[in-house]
């Protein structure tokens, strides 16, 4: 088996935006000094003439954004998840969601690998935060070939697009030669007939992991891939609840208002089955290498198997 | 300024007043008195100095405005039915269900070039749409209209940075300046003041103007249009409730509604001022 290939989603968005901004006149970039981190700072060395630091001001940014976009331009504003969606939400809500303006945010660092930064930095909330917010589009892809392609559909997509973008280095699982995005469209990663897991972002890979390992217990369960968060793939949610009977979800997120609440929404409107939910409980994180907070908060291929064992005895 | 222009103008501000008092009335509530105080101001910009026409109001090339003062609202709509954007009826059914005009201001709306009204954020949109005619090279300005209160909120002193920063002179703003807000008189609630000298110390061009003087209002955005380097604020001193007696300087004016006896009074008391400059 060849080496598998790690890349940070992050480094992946910096990147996208250099490469379409030739095709895309009107893309520009806007970063609050973090330019090094959200890896906007290759866009800025091939354009710098587009790209404009906001300085540590995200309340500003995303109005600046606003503006841009309400005069055609397509404006990527850039920070961390946990300033894009947390600090600067009411802002997003009404200078960018009410009006419905053409922006995209690029949120990195979203979740718990984050790492050592500790929980001042681990956001867990910008899926329920962002989910609330009428007209909001919301990507989490799940590695480097996903993202790049989540950066071309919202560019080609005319509204405000949430991206969420990890700081840890994950593996490559996509092709990028045969690789196909479809904006609100789920992705079934691995037939199953016994279970259905609902992953996102970096947790896929530990899904299709997890996949494995309970395949070498006789079971047979189905991933599922659900890149675009808002708007859901509720008929793929729905066919796979009618099919399995029970859905474990996935996600470096709270448990609250994240992937599992959306699936857990659509599923309980048309064909109501047990929904386990894997994420972060109702806590704080806290310091340590990214690796090993995964594994403490149970976001492992390990955990997932042993929960979806677990969700089996629920099936009616 | 011309004295026909001039006049015309305050004519003008007179109807644009009784569309506040109109629209507040029948909404029974809204913000009348702040309205009152930038109703010349948003009169002298709309008549005599934007560049912006009804029958094309998504002209890429069009003069922008932001009401970053949001709950002003009625100020905006009476001028934008005043030039033709929307029916004159529509005023009548401000704040009501299933009506066009919206408690603040909404970008669906003709006319309306930025959702606006919660306080701090208009001034951002207008730095976003200044830099955009820059890096479009259009000749187009941006004017954005805040509160004096309202430049208590943080975002408009990182607007104000950025504005400052990328040398934004298409972008030219106005602080409504009549010293009164929700709590209070502004010196008491929590004071924004010295506001020129904050505005100076963030590398604006500061220019003081009296809000209900067309020849003062002139003069300002006249030196305002004459600075192309950096962004300008007029500071402009005010009269809360302009133009109806019992609403002038009453704090108790900011987000209240004239009952039916109060709006007879009002609009008497501005078809008096409207009849004095048609004699």
């Amino acid at each position: 088996m060849a080496d598998v290939i790690k890349k940070a989603t992050r480094e992946s968005y910096g990147e996208a935006l250099r490469d379409l901004a030739e095709e895309y006149k009107d893309l520009v970039v806007l970063d609050a000094d973090l330019a090094a981190a959200t890896k906007t700072g290759i866009f800025k060395k091939a354009y710098p003439d587009r790209f404009f630091d906001c300085g540590i001001a995200e309340a500003n940014m995303m109005g600046v954004a606003a503006g841009l976009a309400a005069c055609g331009k397509i404006p990527f504003a850039s920070t961390f998840a946990m300033f894009a969606a947390g600090r600067a939400y009411e802002i997003v809500r009404n200078s960018i969601g009410y009006p419905h303006l053409n922006v995209k945010i690029g949120a990195t660092h979203a979740g718990i690998s984050v790492g050592e930064d500790g929980a001042t930095h681990q956001c867990n909330e910008d899926i329920a935060l962002m989910r609330t917010i009428p007209g909001m589009t919301i990507i989490n892809p799940c590695d480097d070939v996903e993202a790049k392609a989540a950066v071309k559909a919202a560019l080609d997509f005319n509204g405000p697009v949430y991206m969420r973008f990890g700081r840890l280095a994950v593996p490559v699982i996509n092709d990028s030669e045969t690789y196909k995005f479809e904006l609100g469209k789920g992705v079934v990663m691995k037939d199953g007939s016994d279970i259905t897991i609902v992953a996102t972002g970096l947790m896929v890979n530990e899904a299709v992991e997890a996949a494995k390992l309970l395949e070498a217990d006789g079971i047979s369960a189905r991933v599922v891939n659900i890149h675009t968060i808002k708007p859901l793939d509720k008929e793929l949610i729905c066919k796979c609840a009618a099919e399995t009977g029970v859905i474990v979800t996935a996600e470096e997120h709270s448990v609250i208002g994240g992937l599992g609440s959306a699936v857990a929404d659509a599923v309980t409107e048309c064909c109501p089955v047990p929904v386990v939910k894997i994420g972060v409980n109702d806590e704080f994180g806290h310091s340590g290498p990214a690796v090993d907070l995964l594994k403490e908060f149970g976001l492992s291929a390990e955990n997932i198997a042993a929960q979806t064992k677990a969700a089996l005895k629920l099936k009616k | 300024m011309d004295a026909k222009i001039r006049k015309d103008l305050q004519k003008i501000a007179c109807k644009v007043r009784m569309g506040v008092i109109e629209g507040t009335y029948n909404a029974k509530s809204g913000h009348p008195g702040g309205s009152l105080s930038i109703s010349d101001t948003l009169t002298y910009l709309y008549f005599n100095k934007m560049n912006v026409d009804a029958n094309d109001p998504e002209s890429p090339d069009r003069d922008r405005f932001v009401l970053s003062k949001g709950h002003t609202a009625p100020a905006l709509y009476a001028v934008l039915a005043l030039k033709g954007y929307f029916p004159q009826e529509e005023i009548k059914s401000l704040r009501h269900i299933g009506a066009l005009l919206q408690g603040h201001p909404c970008i669906h709306i003709p006319g309306v070039d930025m959702s606006s009204g919660s306080l701090g954020q208009g001034i951002s949109a207008a730095c976003g749409m200044a830099l955009a005619g820059k890096l479009d090279g259009k000749n187009y300005n941006v004017y954005t209209v805040l509160g004096d209160g309202e430049i208590e909120e943080g975002q408009v002193w990182e607007a104000a940075m950025f504005a400052a920063h990328y040398k934004l002179g298409n972008l030219k703003a106005v602080v409504d300046n009549n010293g009164l807000q929700i709590d209070g008189a502004i010196t008491e609630v929590c004071s924004p003041e010295p506001i020129t000298d904050k505005f100076a110390a963030f590398g604006w061009h500061v220019i003081t103007m009296d809000a209900h003087d067309f020849d003062d209002i002139d003069r300002a955005f006249t030196e305002a249009s004459s600075v192309n380097d950096k962004p300008v604020v007029i500071v402009q001193k005010s009269v809360k409730g302009k133009g109806v007696s019992f609403m002038e300087n009453q704090v108790g004016w900011h987000g209240t509604a004239p009952n039916k006896e109060q709006y007879e009074q009002a609009m008497a008391e501005l078809e008096a001022q409207l009849k004095e400059l048609e004699d």
